[in-house]
């Protein structure tokens, strides 16, 4: 079925398609409307789930902790200031190894504060331990949050599914509404391995040796090497039930391939029209980065492949430093033969517009310039 | 004399407690009627290292370590998830020290007892940060020496009234115990098992460590701390029908007092102050419990 749906409506479409059995949010702007529509659906008995109503961020995360120890599957969802609060609380997640799938709808980080999108809220939990995941459009985000389940159970650690707050969370687009049973085949319930089980009494997270500790950061770093494969499995599954195809880094390569904008989210919707319209002539080619973490390095080496220059346009800042999908691009093909000028921008920080003009002046200027120009490039606001 | 057997015990010997520790006697106790059917949640603070380092555990019960601060929320998602798992007849008991529930975890505290979540929470009370090396909470009474109170700078405030507190969201059952009184413990214990929606049990436990006192004195200590009504026993319950346990004997605070070190920095031109606050205090829960001073338990 075909509907006209929000991102958020199609989050908490998703969510209710996955079944999860606890749900724990908070409002924020922009995230608070999936929290309503879950609200709706389990009090009209669509969806049978315990919605704990919590009294903060923090606490909401917790209870998807305790949730998903029982066994159980959860969801919750927020917002910049929110996910910041659930910091603590990420680390303990995925030191213990719990499949908690959380919609994050970015928001910048106050102060001062701002509604408008961009990514230094996701992006401050890189190093916590949960995958990310970042969409372009509102049938992504349906689609994701369901290979999410599937993924995140399959590797045991937490997931965020990334939408940009208004510009996805809050237009309308036609939407694929998968069936109910249809899901239900690709995604059953949760089939925990590790749990709290009054038949197998075990003690969860409590104080380990140096070595212990050290060898439960290679078992995660293990298993993060081996999520992508996984996604790539799991979406096979997908696409022959669906018919969507997902992968961890989506490529366009014009037959030209002068230069390449690397980048994330709607950005890269942007940048598809851009090359539709300008673009193409000018050899301009797209990378559109999904992961996050882990970071899709072999499959960006291999989009990479035949450009001569790239541009990575970085919806983040993390001052100090420069954009950060940046520096895990530059960090990634250290060392790798074929190294390509890369030119880094910041651009659309706040919700800034960065439109179809703003991309061709950039791509113009960086086509005119001879070697790649050192630092940071500020785009046009 | 009334005997109790120590049986069904679902706390293994050797755990990293200091000796003659009020926690574990009254996790002990605790744990032992809740049963088999039980899964624990606790958070940072003597109880987490008194669970064991791994791979050992003292715990015989599934047992998870929570964020410091979010005992509450997290035994709320556990029983949401047991009872859509259809474990619906499993207990789920939070285990929090004083910090852990008067401190960092009121705020989750509060929303999980507001919102009557089927839980027994028990904080275990010794008045102080200990795993951390005894700095001051605000459970921490008038005149204490701690680590971060340290003289002439002597805790200056009253212990915060967490009984007012929890009664004020008006939660089906809540109790006050003493360790020293592990009858009476296990009784209330048994109680918030029959009782469904949020249960409080605060419980206090004199730490050795951190009061000052001989290993071998905990036991007694808890008695003074009850019988001079610096620590008096009662149950609430609807937040508005108070039970007094009430002792014939009655001793004066000062003997509570002097028999632990945290105290003998404090001038005593306190203790009348002290007195006069308990004495007041005795007869506010008197008078909500309806009990004239002569009648006994
Ligand atoms: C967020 C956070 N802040 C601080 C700490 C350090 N910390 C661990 S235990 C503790 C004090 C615990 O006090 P209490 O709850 O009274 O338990 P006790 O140690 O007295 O048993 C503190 C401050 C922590 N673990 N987590
Ligand atoms: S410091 Fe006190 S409460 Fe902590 S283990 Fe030692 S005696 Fe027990
Ligand atoms: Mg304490």
């Amino acid at each position: 079925m075909k509907k006209l749906i929000t991102g958020n409506e199609a989050a908490a479409l998703a969510a209710k398609l996955a079944r999860p059995q606890v749900i724990a949010a908070y409002p924020i702007t922009p995230q608070t409307s999936i929290g309503e529509k879950l609200a709706e659906y389990t009090a009209d008995g669509s969806l049978k789930a315990r919605y704990i109503k919590v009294e903060s961020e923090t606490s909401a995360f917790a209870a998807c902790i305790g949730g998903s120890l029982s066994g159980a599957r959860v969801f919750t969802a927020t917002s910049s200031q929110g996910l910041a609060l659930m910091h603590e609380l990420l680390h303990w997640a995925s030191g213990a190894r719990l499949p908690i799938v959380l919609v994050n709808v970015n928001r910048s980080m106050a102060s001062p504060w701002s509604l408008g999108v961009d990514h230094n809220d996701t992006l401050s939990q890189r190093d916590t331990g949960c995958l990310q995941i970042y969409c372009e459009t509102a049938q992504e985000v349906l689609d994701t949050i369901l290979i999410a389940y599937k993924l995140a159970e399959s590797v045991i650690l937490p997931i965020f599914i990334c939408m940009d707050g208004f510009l996805l969370s809050h237009y309308s687009e036609a939407v694929n509404i998968p069936d109910q049973d249809e899901v239900d085949l690709f995604l059953p319930p949760r089939d925990a391995q590790y749990f709290m089980d009054t038949n197998a009494p075990a003690t969860f997270g409590g104080g380990v040796s140096s070595e212990a500790l050290y060898q439960f950061r290679q078992r995660i770093q293990a298993d993060m090497d081996n999520v992508l494969t996984e996604h790539d499995r799991i979406c096979d599954q997908f696409y022959q039930r669906f018919g969507r195809r997902y992968t961890a880094v989506e490529t366009i390569k014009p037959e030209n391939q002068e230069l390449v904008i690397i980048t994330n989210s709607t950005m890269a919707g942007t940048v598809k029209a851009y090359i539709k319209e300008k673009g193409q002539q000018k050899g301009v080619g797209l990378i559109k980065i999904r992961f996050f973490r882990p970071f899709p390095k072999e499959a960006l080496k291999e989009a990479l492949k035949g450009f001569k220059k790239a541009i990575v346009i970085d919806r983040n800042l993390s001052p100090g430093s420069g954009g950060i999908f940046s520096q895990e691009i530059k960090a990634s093909l250290y060392g790798s033969e074929d190294q390509i000028p890369i030119v880094s921008v910041i651009g659309g920080l706040g919700g800034v517009d960065v439109t179809v003009d703003h991309l061709d002046r950039l791509v113009c200027e960086v086509l005119k310039q001879k070697k790649a120009q050192p630092g940071t490039i500020w785009m046009e606001a | 004399m009334e005997t109790m057997q120590i049986k069904d015990e679902m706390f293994y010997p050797g755990s990293f407690s200091c000796p003659g520790c009020g926690l574990t006697m009254a996790y002990r106790h605790v744990t032992k009627v809740l049963g088999k059917n039980t899964v624990v949640v606790t958070t940072a603070g003597c109880g987490s290292v008194v669970a064991g380092y791994y791979p050992t555990t003292t715990s015989k019960l599934p047992f998870f370590h929570c964020s410091f601060g979010t005992t509450a929320a997290t035994a709320s998602g556990l029983k949401a998830g047991l009872d859509m798992m259809g474990k619906t007849n499993t207990h789920v008991l939070a285990w929090a020290g004083d910090g852990g529930t008067f401190d960092i975890g009121l705020q989750s505290l509060s929303g999980a007892a507001e919102r009557n979540d089927d839980i027994i929470y028990v904080c275990y009370d010794n008045e102080a940060y200990m795993n951390t090396g005894v700095q001051r909470s605000s459970a921490t009474p008038l005149g204490t020496l701690t680590t971060t109170t340290p003289p002439p700078a002597l805790e200056n405030r009253d212990k915060k009234d967490i009984i007012g507190i929890m009664a004020a969201h008006k939660i089906p059952y809540m109790a006050t115990a003493c360790v020293s009184y592990p009858m009476d413990l296990q009784e209330k214990i048994r109680k918030a098992k029959k009782t469904k929606g949020f249960k409080f049990i605060h419980v206090l436990i004199p730490c050795p460590t951190g009061w000052f006192f001989p290993a071998k004195d905990a036991v007694t200590v808890g008695r003074l701390a009850v019988l001079s009504r610096a620590f008096p026993l009662f149950e609430v319950i609807d937040g508005k029908e108070y039970r007094m346990n009430v002792f014939e004997e009655k001793i004066p605070v000062a003997q509570y007092l002097t028999a632990q070190g945290r105290f003998r920095q404090m001038s005593t031109d306190l203790y009348p102050r002290i007195q006069t606050d308990i004495d007041s205090r005795w007869s506010e829960l008197m008078a909500l419990s309806n009990k004239r001073e002569e009648s006994t338990s």
